[in-house]
């Protein structure tokens, strides 16, 4: 952390005058992230109990396989997910305060002095590229629809009904909402209009930007259940695939 | 000799509320150089309290009005006293005057149609206030401020003038501090505008702020204009007395006419006893037919069912709480109880949700788990400096006055609505006054070294001395004006207060103060004093003059209306000497033409 | 009756100290009420800025056990008994005295964003509800700097050199998306105002009295379109094509 000129004055001294728990909330943050992170880089790195009969893991997803490429085929796809995550506008607030402490909490001191210049250098300016993330994510989104809803169908063709596509879904669901709640489509799809009720093109745009509006809300909420959902898609077709248990299927 | 900074400008304008910031936009725009001193920082004045809508009569909602219509409202409000020149202004430029801020920026509610929302309110026969929800006020402060700000106007931030400066009997400067560190400024003009707002802190229960002591008033008085009307003096019936925390904040009409029930410290419906012989009729006579009433109005549902008597109207609730609180009814903290805890709470938090969660944030009051302790919170005084009507000039040359410091426009009770308007309206006019007047005069007129001298004087002396802590005097102030020349008055009340206060003037005179000259607000109330007792003198003499009852000035000795002489003349009050000389001087006469509007409405009803 | 101790900053620019006040606490008190009982019984002389008292004019902003807060909106009973209250002025902007801080630089920053820049006509302009529902949020606005005061960009970076602060990127937000307003601040908000420092770490949100969602609904949607503009040349191209309103 620099500390270079410290930016008190007469009435102000010391990290904050807060008395209640500041630390808390950021603290769990940077602990769920970090949980994550190294559940999902030793998956992708596994290369392995991604697939079973007709469940496919969401970090496999689509699957890519070519000859060039030595390593799992989860690093060719998984910087979609991540890019789109990593740039995402809740996303970014929460690891600035959990881990670059710009700031910890509100009120709190984390790093001072006036160098900082927050997203307009490198790598941060590319921030900005939180939109073509967005197009690249949806277009899996879609994929990964397909896949939860293929695996109602048995490798013999049947129909069945098992917890495990209930619970592929399920994760569908929730990475629409968190997806179709993103700040940059909200702008694309209708916010960066003036005028809602111009022409009836506009109008048909407000109609979703009030829709986005909702999701975008609760943004966080979502950002949070899809990022647990789809790590324990992921955990359930491994555990079915190592054979430790089935999908459990209802009929 | 204390030194001081200097500006010059053409025109000065004191105050930057609504009415401050319309005059200097207005002088700006007029190519010359304005300098607009506030006291406190820019876009914080009253203006923003302002909930309900600025009236104008666009016809948007109901097209049937007109300007006629609205100067006839604001006469009938005013009971006639109103200077109906004043009242034609403002009726007739008041639209061009919301367009022209819909212009600036100010982005009002809309009908379906999208044109700009009208909304109903007490004494406009038609829907008529443009509003933005219920933060009318601080829309027209940031619109102003803004085009203000970028139109170039030279804005002095805390800034106190306490002494207005001719030159023989022309104005020819102010002097004041600023409040940051105590430097003295002059500044050198040809036309000063006071738009300084009004007198709240005078009375303990106030819905005013800090800053409404009475300056531009004082600042007049001083300088030789006449202070008309100061007798009426607008109370609110239901403020909050209890918590302090939200003690004087308006409890809005809306909970009486949701179904709120008032009642003294025994537990007793009291409203049924004060219903006037006139008008019982249209009320419930009984609690179980108030109780109708409300279960028809909450189902909506028809109902033969009478009002209850809890929506008589403002003055008379008011005169109910007084008697109540007089005979030892009263709360604990000198209110009544308002009571709309009895209904289903959701309901209520649905239909009064700004009341709901302002108490409930700034208090934590729950108006839903128990009652509220309301009584009279003194909220607006119509009276004020007499100015001409067409350029907003008092009888000093060089000294114009808008919005609520100015007196005439209201007569003697202001319509709701009616006080946005005024501002923007007369803040033009002022400005424009100021204007033309200020390219009259050539030359810089001379400022008085001993002038300067005697101002720097009596800002320091209360340092210099030993006398009593202006807060106490203050709430002396406030304990005289509650009791005597309250919102209900009497001949033996009104002569004692005035008595006490002529006391209390040395009480004034001697405050002291400890401390630096920085940022010191004590130091500040010592001069505000001033101002606020020649309100208060103003006040009580004014009220005392006058027997009868007539719009907010409520005489329990004279309660009627005088049809005679008292509905023909405007009480004046001016310095003379060391003494506040009081005249009765005639109504401007209405045009045969206006007078027409009355008698055709008059007909109509017949 | 019960007391509550406040811990009152009292100085100026050149140091200062707190100093205990015991306050008797009523029933519905204010923090902002405490300190006008010291003004009127202890310190005639301590400085507090306030106007209204009723949360709408955005005057007595301080800083309360850490948090910023409108000290009108701040209830005693929040506090426990025993617990020192400790009023700070806010921490961004220079001393004046006691709790009064320098505000000015603020003003200053308003002035340099492009104002209100209808069209020219004299036709009654029509617009409806739901093309200004946003504009209105942003205008609710008091000024009261809290979200100034607790940006880090501007209270721990004290980059007041470059970023305007989320007060005047709520401001930009309500002329841009105002439908009768014809200007273009991208270039003013990149280049001079500085979104970029902004790195929506939503304090601004989370302090703001009058529940504005200033990152959320103002600063996020000017930062897309700052990327429109300067980021996004599919968008540059589309837009070249098919034309955009400014």
């Amino acid at each position: 952390m620099t500390t270079s000129p410290t930016v008190e004055n007469a009435a102000h001294s010391g990290r904050t005058a807060r008395t209640d728990n500041w630390w808390a909330s950021p603290l769990m943050v940077a602990l769920g992230f970090l949980a994550f992170i190294i559940y999902a880089t030793y998956r992708a790195f596994e290369n392995n109990y991604y697939e079973v009969n007709q469940y496919l893991s969401p970090f496999y997803s689509p699957k890519l396989i070519f000859d060039w490429w030595h390593f799992s085929p989860a690093l060719l796809i998984l910087w979609v997910p991540a890019g789109f995550r990593a740039t995402c506008y809740y996303y970014r607030k929460a690891y600035y305060r959990a881990y670059f402490l710009t700031p910890p909490a509100c009120g709190v001191v984390g790093t001072q002095g006036s160098s900082y210049c927050g997203e307009t250098k490198f790598p941060w300016v590319l921030q900005n590229l939180h939109r073509y993330f967005f197009y690249a994510a949806a277009i899996v989104l879609l994929i990964l629809w397909y896949d939860a809803i293929i695996s109602f169908k048995t490798p013999d063709g049947h129909f069945s009904v098992s917890l495990l596509s209930l619970v592929m879904v399920l994760n569908c669901v929730l990475l629409s909402g968190y997806t179709f709640g993103c700040h940059a489509y909200r702008h694309l799809c209708g916010g960066a209009l003036n005028c809602f009720s111009s022409n009836e093109q506009a109008k048909t745009r407000f109609k979703v930007w009030q829709f986005v509006t909702r999701l975008n809300e609760h943004h966080m909420g979502w950002a949070w259940a899809s990022l647990f959902s789809v790590g324990f898609t992921d955990f359930f077709v491994s555990q079915v695939a190592r054979g430790n248990m089935g999908p459990i299927p209802f009929f | 000799m204390a030194n001081y900074e200097t500006h010059e400008h053409d025109v000065i304008v004191v105050g930057a509320g609504g009415a401050g910031l319309r005059a200097a936009i207005e002088v700006s725009a007029q190519g010359l150089s304005v300098g607009l001193v506030c006291k406190s920082l820019l876009g914080k004045a009253h203006t923003v309290m302002a909930e309900g809508g600025i009236a104008a009569a666009l016809a948007n909602v109901d097209p049937q009005d007109g300007w006629q219509t609205h100067f006839r409202d604001t006469m009938r409000g005013g009971k006639m006293l109103n200077n109906w020149r004043m009242a034609q202004l403002h009726a007739q430029e008041a639209p061009d005057r919301v367009r022209e801020l819909e212009r600036w920026g100010a982005v009002f509610d809309r009908t379906k149609d999208g044109r700009i929302l009208q909304r109903a309110f007490g004494g406009h026969k038609w829907k008529r206030l443009c509003h933005v929800g219920d933060r009318t006020g601080l829309e027209m402060i940031r619109t102003l401020q803004d085009q203000g700000v970028h139109q170039g106007i030279t804005v002095y931030m805390e800034c106190t003038i306490s002494k207005l400066l001719k030159d023989g009997d022309k104005i020819s400067g102010a002097f004041g501090y600023f409040r940051e560190d105590g430097r003295y400024v002059l500044f050198k003009t040809k036309a000063v505008v006071l738009a300084t707002g009004g007198v709240g802190k005078i009375y303990s229960v106030t819905s005013n702020s800090w800053e409404y002591t009475s300056d531009g008033q004082g600042l007049a008085y001083e300088a030789g204009a006449d202070l008309i009307d100061m007798e009426f003096v607008q109370f609110h019936p239901t403020g909050m007395v209890w918590p302090p925390g939200v003690r004087g904040l308006l409890v809005t009409e809306g909970v009486r006419g949701e179904g709120g029930i008032l009642r003294n410290s025994k537990g007793e419906r009291f409203m049924f006893k004060y219903l006037p012989e006139a008008t019982k009729n249209d009320y419930a006579a009984t609690e179980e037919e108030a109780k109708e009433w409300v279960e028809a109005t909450i189902h909506g549902k028809k109902s033969e069912a009478r009002r209850p008597p809890e929506l008589s109207t403002r003055d008379n609730v008011a005169r109910a709480i007084y008697i109540e609180n007089k005979e030892g009814r009263g709360s604990p903290h000198g209110g009544v109880f308002l009571d709309i805890s009895y209904q289903d709470s959701e309901r209520v938090k649905k239909k009064l949700p700004s009341m709901y969660h302002q108490f409930k944030e700034l208090a934590d009051v729950d108006i839903t788990e128990g009652p509220m302790e309301v009584g009279p919170t003194c909220h607006y005084i119509m009276g004020g400096i007499r100015v001409e009507a067409d350029s907003a000039q008092t009888r000093v040359p060089g000294l114009f006055a808008a919005g609520e410091c100015a007196g005439g426009m209201h007569g003697s009770n202001r319509l709701g609505g009616n006080s946005l308007s005024d501002l923007v309206v007369f803040g033009r006019r002022a400005g424009l006054g100021a204007s033309t007047y200020a390219k009259s005069v050539s030359g810089q007129p001379s400022i008085n070294d001993s002038d300067i001298n005697l101002a720097i004087e009596e800002l320091e002396a209360p340092f210099n001395r030993e006398g009593k802590n202006p807060y106490d005097v203050a709430k002396h102030m406030n304990s005289i004006m509650d009791a005597y020349v309250g919102i209900f008055r009497e001949q033996k009340d009104m002569e004692t207060g005035v008595a006490k206060l002529e006391e209390l003037k040395k009480d004034v005179a001697n405050v002291a103060v400890k401390g630096g000259k920085a940022y010191n607000p004590g130091w500040h109330l010592c001069r505000d004093l001033k101002n606020m007792m020649v309100a208060a003198e103003a006040i009580a003499r004014s009220a005392l003059s006058r027997p009868e009852s007539r719009g907010a000035h409520s005489r329990l000795d004279f309660p009627d209306t005088d049809n005679g002489k008292w509905s023909t003349v405007n009480t004046s009050v001016y310095k003379d000497g060391d003494e506040m000389k009081l005249e009765h001087t005639p109504l401007p006469v209405m045009p045969d033409e206006l007078k027409e509007l009355f008698e055709e409405k008059e007909k109509a009803h017949a | 009756m019960r007391k509550a101790t406040l811990k009152v900053f009292r100085g100026d620019k050149n140091g200062g100290d707190y100093t205990k006040y015991e306050v008797p606490v009523e029933e519905g008190m204010v923090v902002l009420d405490a300190i006008h009982y010291i003004q009127a019984k202890d310190a005639p002389d301590l400085a507090v800025r306030w106007n209204c008292k009723a949360a709408k004019c955005g005057s007595c902003s301080a800083e309360v056990n850490g948090k910023p807060s409108l000290m009108c909106k701040t209830r005693m009973d929040r506090f426990e008994d025993g617990e020192e209250i400790q009023v700070q002025p806010v921490k961004t902007f220079p001393i004046i005295k006691d709790l009064v801080t320098d505000v000015s630089w603020n003003y200053e920053v308003n002035k340099k964003i492009k104002g209100f820049s209808p069209p020219q006509d004299d036709n009654e302009w029509i617009i409806y509800q739901e093309d200004i529902d946003r504009v209105q949020e942003f205008r609710k606005c008091i000024e009261c700097f809290l979200c100034q005061d607790v940006c880090h960009v501007l209270r721990d970076h004290d980059r007041k050199d470059a970023f305007m602060g989320p007060r005047f990127l709520v401001r930009t937000a309500g002329l841009e998306m105002h439908p009768k307003d014809t200007a273009n601040r991208m270039k003013y908000l990149k280049d001079e105002g500085h979104i970029g420092f902004c790195n929506i770490t939503k304090c601004c949100s989370e302090v703001c009295p009058e529940d504005i969602h200033i990152t959320d609904n103002a600063i996020i949607p000017l930062k897309e379109r700052v990327v429109d503009e300067f980021y996004d040349p599919v968008a540059k191209i589309f837009k070249s094509i098919f034309g955009g309103k400014k």
